[in-house]
């Protein structure tokens, strides 16, 4: 049982990744993209294909991974951003099955016994999950940093006035078109990111683990813990991989099959749309201004709340 | 000559599938028209209506073997399949939709989304995975004229699909409940003020469309027998040809779906695209057609007020 | 010193024109009201202009240059602000985040532009950067005492608040040109008080105002020059005290009297 829970944790790091990439374009930028898969795949076999053919170490293929699915992203990005809401997310649909379509055809065994990740000589072994785990929450703590940091930026207000109004947003003299292209593109490359810590640990790719299902898990992620908010996002990951792996944890395996899960995430996807459509944690109000300095900031994220405080 | 009567072949093999398409197109159309949303649960409506249909028709047909039996329980079957998917969409449109009409625009997208994966999951899980032959009720032995074949299941494909765009085109235009619906795509607001009872309308549309979409899966079935992520596929072309006829527009659905039948029967053999690709192919082609003309042939180019 | 001008601009729609060969000037410094019964084209007017839309034949020229078809980001960008008819703000972003949203393009670089680096830089810089955006931001809000509603939500606050908070956001590019699309339509008698002496303060920054206004006691109060549109086409044009006595302006308002 221990072993799944571990499990749960790399697992809902690895959608944590996802899903902070998939906020930035839903969440933050309001465009509802359902090819997260795709550019997870990508992250996989880039990082595959770097380590087996190439030789390279891992670390050098986690930025590669991610440029390449950025470059995706951008591909993928300039003609379908045009359009609007429901047609996005039909054309992106389409992009994603596409990007596994052209995978299996390519490759459809996969790849298997991909060289370990390692670091400083440690051996990043699929057995230390442990390990596994820190390497994982580093990063997310990272992305998450940077993402929060690029929320609270120029970038990010540009981003989130789209969301909010397109046609204002233009007249306040943003280029709407770059800066939804630069949204999606930062989003497929922390897609590919998270596919490249897939990669390292399972150690195999397979097209058939990149299907529409991953793309509706990632959404499910982002609408159960609160678009726009990346905390909320990651509690939405871990929630989401603890459902997934439900029948492992408690021994179940044989009594709920695992189209149940599934239906768990259509039904929160229904659910919370209609009773908390902000997400459980709503969105993150961040107050500009705030005279403390970072050090102050942090001093204060510390100390144990006041009742009534100045908000 | 061998080569016109081929492509005549094609073309008579593509208005049957068509005509599918049509059927199915009609549901997301009416919607749209009305909701201006895409109801990403109509593909797996289709899939539920054909397994319906599949088993009340195996239950009606036991041990028998009579032909005229056979064909009379296939019609039981398709109507009492209607009957229930048009529930079905109702109650979905009840729970899922309705409390997101004021919403924002993603909200019930994602509903949709929602309840699609609920329902292909659910009937995996109540069917299995595998796939179930969907048996003729009739002798399929193809019937020919000078060198064009045609089966009977392709003459009850057109047939029906005839018969249920005629009866729509009736209702819609010539019934009093086709005209508040026709109001109610125009304008909600105005239509709710003239005293036309818009939920109604809204579920009766989803009724009918779920009730065609039921008819389209079953006679889908036949050749692509029934699984649980049918609906998936044939949904989304049948998208494809509501948005090449114009979303929102009926007889653009209708002409839609029999352009993209002949598209697909003429174009694969004519374009060699290998069976992995095909549907690359397809997607493709969705996103080109999403991507130059979102609008449609009919479809009305609409812009938003500023 | 005319600033912008408009050279026989139409705008068709499948048939309908809703603007007609309009020639219209706007001289520098002036607060010019743009009136009419409903459905002249006043914001269709407004949308090409602004770049909204694009016109179907005409030219915009505005301090010099043309600017026909351009994006309305990029005619922002020059020095065309406004608001809209329909209130549009940042409904989930709070009220200081609306107008630092008006000042994008003052302070910070766009990315992909050949100013990687500088957006990078931005980036990186963030926390300077806001602070800066922040303290213009504020100002702003100060100039329409909205600065004790900083940190609220934009959609809580009461209608009067959002129409000038939508005007701070506008400003707060530093535009030459200000367009206001029925600044009062909605307002109670002392909001729309509060509104006239808004638009004062404004010209007395050395911004040139044009808006639409059904209020008239309102445009006629605060206006110095006005266009008065009927059906697409441009029917008069002068002082308010001329326009009040025009017979095609009262015709189109009153209908024609009969003989």
């Amino acid at each position: 049982m221990l072993n799944f829970f571990m499990l749960i944790l790399i697992y809902s790091g690895v959608y944590a990744l996802m899903a902070i990439g998939q906020n930035c374009i839903t969440g933050s930028t309001g465009m509802l993209s359902l090819c997260h898969a795709g550019f997870f795949c990508i992250g996989s076999y880039a990082t595959a294909i770097m380590c087996k053919v190439f030789g390279l170490s891992f670390w050098l293929s986690l930025p590669v991974a991610a440029l390449v699915a950025g470059f995706v992203g951008f591909l993928i990005g300039v003609p379908t951003l045009r359009l609007k809401g429901d047609y996005l997310c039909i054309a992106t649909l389409g992009l994603g099955e596409i990007i596994r379509n052209i995978a299996t055809n390519i490759n459809p065994v996969g790849i298997t016994s991909i060289p370990r990740a390692s670091l400083f000589g440690y051996q990043f072994a699929s057995r230390n999950k442990g390990a596994f785990i820190i390497l994982i929450w580093a990063f997310v703590l990272i992305f998450y940093i940077l993402f929060q940091q690029l929320a609270h930026s120029r970038l990010g207000r540009a981003m989130t006035a789209i969301r909010e109004d397109e046609v204002a947003a233009q007249s306040n003299g943003i280029n709407v078109t770059k800066y939804k292209i630069s949204s999606f593109v930062l989003g497929a490359a922390i897609g590919g990111i998270a596919g490249c810590f897939q990669t390292a640990y399972t150690l195999t790719v397979s097209p058939s683990s990149y299907t529409f299902m991953v793309s509706v898990m990632v959404l499910c992620t982002v609408v159960l813990g609160g678009m726009g908010n990346a905390k909320a996002v990651i509690l939405g990951a871990f929630i989401i991989q603890f459902i997934s792996y439900f029948q492992q944890l408690t021994g179940l395996t044989n009594i709920i099959p695992p189209q149940a899960n599934q239906m768990i995430f259509g039904l929160i996807l229904v659910v919370m749309m209609i009773w908390r459509p902000q997400g459980l944690l709503g969105r993150d109000k961040y107050r500009y201004g705030d005279p403390r300095t970072m050090r102050q900031k942090i001093a204060a994220a510390f100390q144990p709340r006041k009742k009534g405080g100045e908000r | 000559m061998a080569t016109l009567t081929l492509y005549i072949q094609y073309i008579v093999n593509g208005l049957t599938l068509g005509a599918i398409y049509s059927l199915i197109a009609l549901g997301y159309t009416m919607v749209y028209g009305i909701l201006k949303f895409i109801n990403f649960a109509h593909g797996d409506i289709l899939m539920v209506g054909a397994f319906i249909g599949l088993i009340v028709y195996e239950a009606l047909l036991g041990t028998s073997t009579s032909p005229v039996w056979m064909m009379a329980a296939f019609f039981i079957a398709m109507i009492v399949s209607m009957v229930l998917s048009a529930l079905l969409g109702m109650f979905i449109e009840r729970v899922a939709y309705k409390p997101l009409r004021n919403a924002n625009r993603l909200a019930p997208l994602l509903s949709a989304i929602g309840v699609s994966f609920i329902l292909s999951n659910g009937a995996a899980w109540i069917f299995g995975t595998q796939s179930r032959r969907f048996p003729y009720p009739f002798d399929n032995t193809p019937i020919t004229f000078g060198g064009i074949s045609i089966t009977p299941h392709q003459i009850l494909m057109l047939v029906v699909s005839v018969v249920m765009m005629v009866l729509l085109a009736f209702f819609v235009n010539k019934t009093r409940m086709g005209k508040a619906m026709r109001a109610t795509s125009l304008d909600q607001p105005t239509s709710a003020l003239m005293g036309i009872n818009v939920n109604r309308v809204i579920s009766l549309t989803f009724a009918i469309g779920s009730a065609l979409a039921a008819v389209g899966g079953i006679l889908a079935a036949f050749d692509f027998r029934v699984y649980p992520s049918m609906g998936t596929m044939t949904g989304l072309k049948a998208f494809v040809a509501a948005v090449i006829g114009g979303i929102g527009s009926i007889p653009g659905a209708m002409i839609g779906g029999i352009l993209l039948g002949i598209l697909e029967a003429v174009g694969a053999p004519l374009l060699h695209i290998p069976n992995g690709l095909k549907d690359t192919v397809a997607f493709a082609v969705l996103i080109i057609v999403l991507l130059l003309r979102p609008e449609g042939i009919l479809g009305k180019n609409e812009r938003e007020k500023v | 010193m005319r600033l912008l001008s408009t050279e026989h601009l139409t705008r068709e729609f499948g048939g309908v024109i809703a603007v007609n060969d309009v020639s219209f000037n706007v001289e520098k410094g002036l607060v010019t009201g743009l009136i009419g019964p409903n459905g002249a084209g006043k914001t269709t007017l407004f949308n090409q202009i602004t770049g909204v839309d694009k016109p179907t034949r005409g030219n915009i020229i505005f301090d010099g240059q043309d600017i026909t078809g351009f994006p309305a980001w990029k005619v922002s960008r020059l020095g065309i602000a406004r608001t809209f008819q329909n209130i549009r703000l940042y409904k989930e972003l709070t009220v200081v985040e609306n107008v630092m949203t008006g000042l994008h393009f003052k302070v910070g670089k766009d990315p992909f532009h050949g100013r990687f680096l500088q957006a990078l830089k931005s980036y990186a810089f963030a926390q300077r950067e806001n602070r800066e955006v922040y303290g213009k931001a504020m100002e702003w809000l100060r100039f329409f005492d909205l600065d004790s509603h900083a940190q609220d939500f934009a959609r809580s606050l009461p209608y009067g608040m959002q129409r000038e908070l939508e005007i701070a956001r506008a400003l707060a590019a530093d535009p030459k040109l200000l367009f206001l699309d029925e600044p009062a339509a909605g307002m109670n008698p002392a909001e729309t008080e509060h509104l006239m002496e808004v638009v004062d303060k404004i010209r007395s920054l050395g911004v040139t105002v044009v808006l639409i206004e059904h209020d008239m006691k309102l445009v006629m109060n605060i206006c110095d020059q006005i266009t008065v549109l009927n059906f697409g086409t441009k029917i008069a044009e002068g002082t308010p005290q001329a326009i009040k006595q025009d017979k095609a302006v009262i015709e189109a308002y009153l209908g024609k009297e009969e003989e």
